[in-house]
Formats: C-alpha cells, structure tokens, sequence
C-alpha cells in the first residue's frame, strides 16, 4: 500500500506541533520513497537520534508501507541557522 | 578478544535500555526475536569497534543509503580492521531482527563499541557537524588529529 504525501503530511501535523515541514516523494508518485525536513519546537533538548527513534515510532505504520524514508530534524533555531549556512555557500 | 565477560552475559538476553521501558516492549519483541537470535546479534554488535549492518558489502553496496554511509566512513578513514559489515540481504533473519534488536526501521545501522549510533540520515548530520569525527577520535577507530589539519574552505 503506498503513502499518499497528504495524508503523510495530516499524519505529522497531528502528531507533534509542526513550525515548517517539507515532504519530498522521491518515488515519482508510487508512495515508497519519501524525504522529509521537519522543524518543531518539540525537538528542543533531544538528541538527533532521539528525535528520530521518536518519528519512526510516530510514523511506524506509514514507514513500514515504503521502500526507503529519509529525514532531516531541526528545532525552529537550528533551521534558521541551516538556511543561513546554505544561503551564505 | 573483545569482552571477555561477553559470554556469561549473554544470559541477561534484556537491552540494557531502563528496564521498565524495556520489559514492557520485550514483551511485544519477544514475539518476533527470540532470545537466541537477541543473544546473537547482541554478539554480533559487539564483534568489532565498528559493526555496520548493511544492503551489500563494502566493495559492492547494493542501497545507495548503505554506500552513503561505507562513503562517509572511508572519507574519514576508518582503517578496515575496525569495521565488520555484515550484509543483510544474505540473512533475511538477521535483515529483520536487526531492526527489532534495534528498535530502528532501516538499513543501515551502525554499531561503534556496541552502540547503536544510527542510520544514514544521523551518520551524515554528524559528519557535516563533526560529531562524528570526535566519536571516532573517542572511540580510538581513527587516530586524534592535531588542530592545523583544519580544511580549508572550499
């Protein structure tokens, strides 16, 4: 069954307060193949393999329907920092 | 060679992760794992400094998640004799109950010391924020570099 980028993207913004999110299907539309960039203020004081052990339990069932699931975790400070270092290269 | 203690702990079959937390999902696990496959892989994990679990091996990557990371790796110079790599599409067994043992959804999955590290996307955050480099000067996989090997900007 593969992930629709909609539901994928309700499915987050239900689960966990959400400052700025990106979806990128990378299968070209079959649903198995997604990357994601997430900012949340829930992220604060958690390490990166924290916040990812906690969105792959989050998005458990959907994980399990694809191929492949990339994903980038900022706090809304460290994603400004990221956006400045990629605007300043 | 590595902990000689390995093989009488290997009774405690439990992840070391806090017991309660632990003991509530083991019972989900215990299901799918069994306590010989755990003590197996918790063997497995352990079997060198580094331990990759991967699709492929080393020379032959067949997931470009999994060659993301033997790349990340040799550009830090991991000598080949810290790092074993099993390759899991020879092993659905091992394919499925490193996820379980885990608690991970993907391959790749690096161990450093018996650590779980992470997969792809944390290997390569800590590479562009140095982190990694700093686990693998701690962890004595590559040796300490003085401070004027500092890249020149590019």
């Amino acid at each position: 069954m593969p992930v629709d980028t909609k539901d994928l993207e309700n499915t987050i913004r239900n689960l966990l307060p959400v400052t700025h999110l990106e979806i990128e299907d990378q299968s070209n539309g079959c649903g198995e193949n997604y990357s994601i960039i997430l900012v949340s203020e829930a992220f604060e004081e958690k390490t990166t393999l924290a916040r990812h052990r906690w969105i792959n339990e989050l998005l458990k069932d959907q994980i399990a329907q694809m191929h492949a699931f990339s994903q980038k975790t900022f706090t809304p400070k460290q994603y400004q920092a990221y956006l400045a270092k990629g605007a300043s290269t | 060679m590595f902990r000689t203690s390995l093989r009488s702990s290997l009774r405690i079959v439990r992840p070391s992760a806090p017991a309660a937390l632990a003991a509530s999902r083991l019972v989900a696990a215990r299901r799918f794992l069994s306590d010989d496959a755990r003590a197996q892989i918790q063997k497995a994990v352990t079997a060198s400094p580094m331990v990759l679990f991967m699709k492929g091996t080393p020379d032959y990557p067949e997931c470009g998640f999994s060659r993301a990371v033997i790349q990340i790796l040799g550009l830090h110079g991991v000598p080949a004799d810290k790092l074993k790599t099993y390759n899991v599409l020879e092993d659905p067994e091992l394919r499925s109950g490193i996820k379980e043992f885990s608690e991970w959804p993907t391959i790749p999955q690096l161990y450093v010391k018996g650590e779980f590290i992470g997969g792809c996307d944390i290997l390569l955050g800590m590479h562009q924020s140095g982190e990694l480099e700093d686990l693998l000067e701690k962890n004595e996989i590559i040796p300490k570099v003085e401070e004027s090997s500092e890249a020149p900007a590019s």
